[in-house]
Order: structure tokens, then sequence, then C-alpha cells
């Protein structure tokens, strides 16, 4: 982004909606631009049912992704850039959710009765279809979802295990989709697309994720088969109730979050010895170090740098693994080779493999017009979401393979945007663009309307049911959810991102009373140079070359620019209470992110709550 | 003034000093003055000096009169002694600690109204006695906590911010000191942070009294049209008189100039002062050219900045007085306190 600047750094546009929206690095994390700082503050201030339904308006299950959110945001907080641990985003999106009202009627989406006459078919009822009928109700079309399993949720269902995220949350959410009128087909798999197509929908949404286990062909595999099991496919079969028990040692192949899941879910079904085996060292798991936290603390073994060889098979039965041990040359992070240093037989009752997953698509004839590259995926734009075949839409993990939940809701929304416009025979492409408001927190001479005060305040860690109790059964959930108490610190870690330092370079008297408070050094005021000059001339060295950096206009008295490393701003406010002109604010950034609903002619509706008080770069 | 405190965040990638200190250990307590006070600025530039001259901030005394400039050395180096005297009484108050303790820093941060009205008389004999100090006079040509009347140090003509035009000739403390003698004499301004800092080094390593006089804008009171202390009047009426390079005395002087340009000052720490007259032909070793030069600037209204005189051959008060090399507060009991019979002794010698 700022590599083509110039040879002169010309004044930043922060019009462009972009520019402040990627200070808020946790909303520009979040595939579904989340306002994070918010409903942070509104959970601060008690107001869980508007946080609540804040989170609804861009990622739709808060309750689910408060438990199971692959949490991009986390890593991106800033919290996490003054040596400390980040911002529990996730689990106080959950706070939101637990302590919402019951009843939520109220403020969900008001579905018109006169229908718009436009049928839209979606197939598989997870999160991506789910989230398309949440868009397009509202506007007033007819939404039918089949699905093939006897309960809505795909993956959030059939993957996630019950003790990580119980069956009523996901029904409550999965509810206020369906209770809008949507037309849901269980047992009602769709093994022609052709017939599907034959029947005259407006619309097809394909949603069916991403449901092959990936196989892993060794001697033994064939003759062991009884013990041997596909990952994603046993979760399912577990989570259906079919399978009940599991053998007292297993051994779990893979090291993502799946196996994770399978690991732990094993210790629920009766093993009591489970090991991960992993292929490398730890920093290429796969998994998120959260997970692979919870699997320890529940002692499951993780055995690194072990690749698998075959199944070892006695009379007909598997006994263990045979694993090559493997030592790797690293550098600079990455494996540049490697050595096998001897051979391992781990005795087990039970492998699960947990390798990864495709997406398949057998009953998608291949002579419709809908267009599959060299590996069986299907051709998808990345803005529209449509296939080559007009009216055929994929999301979530059966259009680009697997993600994770926020990245199959985010599809929804523009996939619902592409419907709406197609149904209409109007151009995909023209979508609506994203529209920002900054207004002023300014309350008096030192008061601003938000939590200013730097908190220290270390990261709190959630409880979790004692070990003893955790194994009598599937669904006793694990996390117990944050106390009042860790809550209220919670969210003083908050940095508040979202609040911007707007700069007025024609107030400016050049006082340098903001550089000097700064407690970070962000700020520099500097004479106009070319690009390196003047990054040489900072307060304190650059140090994240992917942050934006603020420059000026030139400033009236001596001409220099005002330069700001917003990579280091803690958004303490001092800069604006320091100066005596008003020439640095502290401004809300609110962005709005058209939905289908917006494309109608009607203003956005996103989140311009927070937009009634504020209005375009005011002061 | 601002109500939060300025947070202690670790952030990575902060610099220390050669003594291992970061910036903010050289901070002080929170500043009640105004925003935008250009003594907040002298602040920071007086934290930014000491950091980078690497000073046990314990080695260090600040003192002060009465006044807003005197409320600085609150805000910076906490972990320096301090006093805070009487108004205008700053100077005896140094001069005593100098005494006890010459291996004291001493840094007196004084205002225009504290040095050149009720402490004139206590100004003059700090620079006549060369003490070794750094004597700071934030300068902004009105009484800032009593609501603005002028000072001794505005200039004649200048408007207040009620209207009144000042009939008084102002007392200037530079041409002030250089008359009557003294070591090291600058001005600077509290909004050339690079200057300031250089200038405030050299004034600590000099051995006597450095004079540095900054002009300071009062924002409140004095920051208007008419004014001759405003941030605007002085930054359209900036006049370096050349420029200064401090040089620690390990490094060696790495630019390269012109014989006749420049001129070396060896300070007794062996650090040096590079003096660049840049083009203005300016040498501030020759006092009486200096002199003639200061009175044409004023003339025009100029506000002649920089290292303005200096003869760091002057002795300084202990070299006069021929004191004991060791601190007072080092030395034996029996040695300050020599009994009664050593006294009878002395007073015999003088019958």
């Amino acid at each position: 982004m700022w590599g083509d600047l110039a040879s002169e750094m010309k004044p930043t546009d922060t019009n462009n909606p972009d520019y402040y929206h990627k200070v808020v690095d946790c909303q520009w994390a979040c595939p579904a631009h989340t306002d994070v700082p918010e409903y942070i503050r509104k959970i601060a201030q008690g107001q869980f049912t508007d946080a609540y339904i804040q989170n609804r308006e861009s990622n739709v299950f808060p309750g689910i992704l408060g438990r199971v959110c692959d949490r991009p945001c986390e890593p991106a907080c800033r919290r996490g850039r003054t040596n400390e641990k980040p911002v529990a985003i996730c689990r106080l999106k959950r706070v939101a959710a637990d302590h919402r009202a019951e009843d939520i009627s109220d403020r969900l989406p008001i579905i018109p009765e006169k229908k718009n006459g436009k049928k839209i078919a979606l197939i598989g009822a997870g999160c991506a279809s789910l989230t398309v009928a949440n868009d397009l109700m509202p506007v007033g079309y007819e939404c039918t979802i089949f699905e093939a399993l006897t309960e809505p949720g795909g993956l959030m269902r059939s993957n996630i295990p019950s003790f990580r995220l119980p069956g009523n949350v996901l029904n409550e959410e999965i509810d206020y989709i369906v209770d809008m009128g949507v037309d849901l087909r269980l047992n009602h798999p769709i093994n022609s697309m052709k017939e599907l197509l034959e029947k005259g929908y407006d619309a097809v949404f394909v949603g069916t994720g991403a449901p092959k286990g990936k196989e892993l062909n060794l001697p033994g595999r064939q003759a062991g088969g009884d013990n041997i099991h596909i990952g994603i496919t046993w979760l399912e079969s577990v989570a259906f109730g079919h399978e009940k028990s599991i053998g007292k040692r297993v051994l779990i192949i893979g090291v993502g979050n799946t196996a994770m899941d399978c690991c732990r879910t094993s210790l629920r079904l009766g093993a009591e010895d489970v090991k991960v085996m992993a292929r490398k060292p730890r920093d290429f798991f796969k998994a998120s170090d959260w997970e692979l936290e919870d699997a320890e603390e529940e002692n499951v073994e993780i055995i690194v740098n072990h690749a698998p060889k075959e199944f070892v098979i006695e009379d007909g039965r598997l006994v263990g693994m045979r694993f090559k041990q493997v030592e790797y040359e690293i550098e600079h992070g990455r494996i540049v080779g490697q050595m096998t240093t001897g051979e391992i037989v781990v005795p087990c009752d039970d492998v699960i493999l947990a390798i990864g997953q495709d997406n398949a698509f057998p009953w998608i004839e291949r002579d419709l017009g809908i267009e599959f590259d060299q590996w069986e995926v299907p051709v998808v734009d990345e803005t529209t979401f449509e296939s080559t075949l007009p009216g055929v839409f994929f999301g979530g993990d059966s259009a680009f393979g697997p993600k994770n939940i926020i990245w199959a809701v985010e599809h929804g929304h523009q996939a619902a945007i592409s419907i709406h416009r197609h149904c209409h025979d109007e151009d995909l492409r023209e979508r609506l663009p994203v529209m920002m408001n900054l207004g002023s927190r300014k309350m008096g001479m030192h008061e601003w309307s938000y939590s200013n005060d730097f908190d220290p305040a270390a990261r709190r860690k959630m409880e979790h049911v004692q070990l003893s109790q955790r194994f009598k059964d599937l669904t006793t959930e694990v996390e117990l959810g944050f106390t009042p108490e860790q809550v209220q610190t919670e969210v003083e870690r908050c940095l508040n991102c979202d609040i911007q330092t707007v700069f007025f370079n024609e107030l400016c008297i050049e006082c340098d009373a903001c550089i000097d408070i700064c407690p970070t050094q962000c700020l520099t005021m500097t004479p106009k140079a070319e690009e390196v000059d003047l990054l040489g001339q900072l307060k304190a060295p650059r140090r994240n070359h992917e942050q934006p950096m603020y420059v000026s206009d030139v400033l009236k008295q001596t001409k220099r620019v005002m330069v700001k490393d917003e990579n280091l701003c803690v958004h303490c406010s001092l800069c604006a209470e320091r100066c005596p002109t008003a020439a640095w604010d502290m401004q809300k950034s609110s962005f709005m992110f058209p939905r289908a609903i917006d494309h109608n002619g009607k203003p956005p509706t996103g989140l311009d709550k927070n937009g009634k008080d504020a209005c375009q770069k005011s002061g | 003034m601002s109500f939060i405190k300025k947070p202690k965040i670790d952030l990575p990638g902060q610099l220390a000093n050669k003594i291992g200190l970061l910036k903010r250990d050289y901070e002080g307590v929170l500043s009640t003055l105004c925003a935008g006070c250009g003594h907040d600025s002298i602040t920071a530039a007086i934290v930014q000096a000491f950091w980078e001259l690497s000073i046990p901030p314990e080695q260090v005394i600040k003192l002060s009169g009465i006044g807003c400039s005197s409320k600085t050395p609150a805000y910076f180096l906490s972990g320096a002694h301090g006093f805070n005297s009487v108004h205008g009484r700053m100077p005896s108050v140094a001069t005593g600690a100098q005494a006890g303790n010459r291996d004291l820093i001493c840094i007196g941060v004084s205002g225009d109204g504290d040095s050149l009205s009720i402490g004139f008389g206590q100004f003059g004999h700090a620079v006549r006695r060369n003490l070794n100090m750094l004597y700071i006079i934030e300068n902004n040509g009105v009484y800032g906590l009593t609501k603005g009347q002028f000072s001794a140090a505005a200039d004649k003509g200048s408007k207040s911010k009620r209207g009144d035009i000042n009939q008084w000739k102002n007392i200037d403390a530079v041409s002030t000191a250089i008359s009557m003698g003294s070591s090291f004499v600058a001005r600077s301004f509290s909004g050339d942070r690079e200057q300031l800092v250089t200038l405030i080094k050299a004034g600590i390593m000099h051995p006597g009294c450095a004079i540095l006089d900054v002009v300071s804008p009062c924002v409140t009171f004095n920051n208007h049209v008419g004014s001759t202390k405003s941030y605007t009047y002085t930054r359209d009426h900036y006049h370096p008189a050349g420029q200064t390079d401090f040089i620690p005395p390990t490094s060696e002087i790495m630019v390269s100039y012109a014989e006749g340009d420049s001129t070396v000052v060896e300070l007794h720490d062996g650090s040096k002062l590079l003096l660049k007259k840049a083009g203005s032909g300016y040498d501030a070793t020759d006092r009486s050219r200096v002199m003639r030069y200061l009175e044409q600037q004023r003339a025009r209204g100029e506000v002649v900045t920089g290292l303005l005189f200096i003869n760091a051959e002057l002795p300084e008060m202990h070299r006069i007085y021929r004191t004991s090399e060791t601190p007072m507060k080092d030395l034996d009991f029996e040695k300050l306190n020599p009994g009664s019979e050593a006294l009878q002794k002395l007073q015999a010698g003088m019958r």
C-alpha cells in the first residue's frame, strides 16, 4: 500500500474509508468487518442486547462465533503490540450473547408480508446459506434451504463438538433466521443440480461446505479399515449419535483444528490415551494456539516430527501405526531439508485421520455450464461469488475450499447482494461502496465520551470446567464464560482504535505539545521530504510497514508536515487533550458495509446508529 | 493541562541511553500548565538533553523560584534533587547548593518575572560569580499566573491580550548578562527543539554560569496579534546567528568545515562546541562585536538566537574561591569542624 508512493510524501487521503478502517486492526482483520471496539464499549456499559444486535448485523452468529470463531481479529489486536496479549475479543462476543435479553424478536429485521415474487434455492443449511437467507428474507425473497442431514447447521453442528458449542446456542441463532419464514427442508439431499435448475428458481446458492475428508492411503488402510476413521465423517457420526465409543488408545493423524476436536471428542467417548501425531515441529502446526492449549490441558499428548508410514495389522486387526522419525533443517522459519532418523511403532486401538478436507460436487452435472478447474473446484468470481453459470452462486467452504465460519458469513453477505442484483437484472459488479462517518468524541475541556485512560491490565483467563467433571458426557461445555469482574477488566483493555486521531493542519500552531506528551512517540513534525528521508526523521523507528502512516498537509508557520505512525498509537487522546487549538480531535469512525437490502435505492442502514450524531469530518 | 497521566507503555524497540535508561526515566510528573505552553516544550527539550548526555538523574539538582516557569522542574527528572525557592531567590539557593556539593549538576529554571523583576539582583550575582549551573529563563513576556500583565521582558510597543500597549522599555536578559561579564549566553525558542536541545547540552557541560534565555510563548495570555512573544511573531522574526553543534568528549568532529568559518570551543570535560558562522561572520567569542550585532538586530525587531557569547576560560566560583576539590558533604566532620583550639589559633594569627 505504501510502496507506490511518489517520491515526495503526499498528504494522506483520509477521506478514503480504507485509511481509518485499517487503523481499527480487529475490524480490518475480521472478514465480516465486525465493529469490535464499539461492541466492547456497549458491553462495558452493560448494553448486552445492543452489543449482540450490533454483532449480529455483521457476523450473524455472535453466540456461536463467540465460542468457536477462528478469531482473525485477535492476532491483529493493537494491544498485542504493547508486549501484552490481545484483548479477548472473541470471548467478549460470547458475553454479549450470554447476557442479551431473552426475547430479541423486536430487534430482528422486519420481514415483509408481501413477497417480491423471487424464489431462491439454497443448498446446505450451513453458515453461508443461512447468512444469504438472513440477508434476503428482509428484502422479500422466498428462500428454500435444502439440507441432507436431519438438523440444520452444517459443519457447525456436525464437526464442532457440543462441549465447545452447545446445541441450544446453535439452535437459537439458526432459529432467528429460519423463523423469518425460510422454507427449510431437512433430510432433503440434492442429488442433481440439473433437476434443481429445472424447477425454475430465480437463483441458486451452493453452500455445501467441504464435506470430503482427506484419505491417507498407506499399507494396512484396507485391512484396518474398521478402526481407521476419517476425522470429519467420524465427528459427524458422533454428533448425530451413530458413534458412541472408541478404543482406549487413539492416535490422531494431523494437527489442525479438526484434529483438536477429534482428540478431545475421543476422550469423551472412553479413550484414555490420546496422542496427536504431527509430521512437523510445533511452529508449523495449523491448529490455533488456543485450541492446542485446550487439548493439552486435557492431557492430550502432541508428538512432533513423526511421519506416518503404515498401519500395523495383526490378525486382521489394527494394533498400531508405524512412523518415520524425522528431523528438519529450518532456516528463517522455513523447512529447507529433512532427514529420517529412525522408525517407531506406536500401539493403538483406533486411528483418526484429520489431515484436511476438500469440497466435492459429485451431484453437479458437468454439462450445465458450471465450470470446474483441474482440481474439480468450481470457478467462482471472488467479488460476486457467481459461478460461470449466471444465477448460480457459491459461498463458504464450497467456493474456495476450507476456511472458517466467519469467512463463510462474509461470503453469504456478498452472495446475497449478487443474488439481489441478479434477480433485478442489474450489474453484479456495480456494488455500493463502503461508507465512513467520523464524529467527534469531545465532551468538554478534558472529557471524551469514551474510556481513554490506558489500562495496563493483563488478559483475563476464562475459567474452565474441572478436568474431573469434563469427560462424563459429550455435552458439558468446557468454557464457563467470563465473570462480571473479568468482563469489567477485559473491556477496559480495549484501546478504542476506532476513536481516530483526526488532524487539522490549518489549526496547528506547532507548539510540540502533542509530540511531547505522546506516550509512544508516534508523532513527528518534520520538513517535507522524500519518503526515505522522512522515515529516517521519525521519533520512534518504523517497525511495521504493513501499518499505515499519516502525513498531513503542510503546516502554516514552518511549512513542515505532521507525521503519525499508526502502528504505535494507543488512542489515549493525550495529543488532543494537550492541543491548545484542537488541531487534533478524537473522532469515532463508523463504517457502513452495504448489505443486500441497502441495494434497494435506500440509504445504507448498516451501522448508522452511530451515524446519527456524526457528520463527515466535522470538528 | 490534562487530567489523565501519560501512561507507561512497553513497546518493543525503545531506545536506552548509555546508562540503560529510557527517555521516560527522565520525565517528571504530569504538567499542570496550559495545553500548548512553551514551557512544556522546554521541559521536553531538557528531558531529551539529559537523556542524550546519559546523566544519572540523582546527580542533578534542579532549582526554581516562583511562577509558571518555576513549576516546570517538577515535570522533568523525577529522580533528581530539587528546591523550589522564594520568588526570585533561586540563585542564592543554587549558590549554597553548589558550595555544599560541587559534584552536583545544577539546573535552575526561572522566568522573565522571576529573574528580570523581583530576582534581578540575584540574577546579576549568579552571573558575576560564574556559578557552575545552567540558568534557563523561560521568557514569555507576561505574568501568566496573574492573568497576563506585561513583565519586564515585554517589548516596548507590544500589545497585551486586552489591548494595552506596553510603554516601558524591556530588560533584555541576553545583553544584560553579556554586559555583566557572563561566560556563556544563548537565546533559543521553545519551538526550535533541535537548537534548544543542543544549547541545553552545551549549557550543562559549560564550566560556569550558562544563561539560556528561551522565548516561550504563553498560549493563554500572549499568543495574539500584536504580541512579540507569540509563536507566529517569533517564527516570522527568527534569526539564528550561526549554528552550534555539541560534540561529546569521546566523539570526533565528523563534519568538515572551512577554516575561518567555524570556531571550536573545548570544554573542560573534553566535549567540544563547534560554532558555525553560517555565512553571517558572527563570532561568539568577540564580546564587543557581539554587543554591536545584537543591538543592530534588536533595532530591526529580529529575535537573534543561538549560542551568542562564550568564554570557556573564565573561572567559575569554586576556582575563584579556591575551595576544596572534594565536595563539602564528603569531608570528615573533623576537617569541617576542627574545634575551638583551631579557631583560637586562627584568630591569634589575625591579631
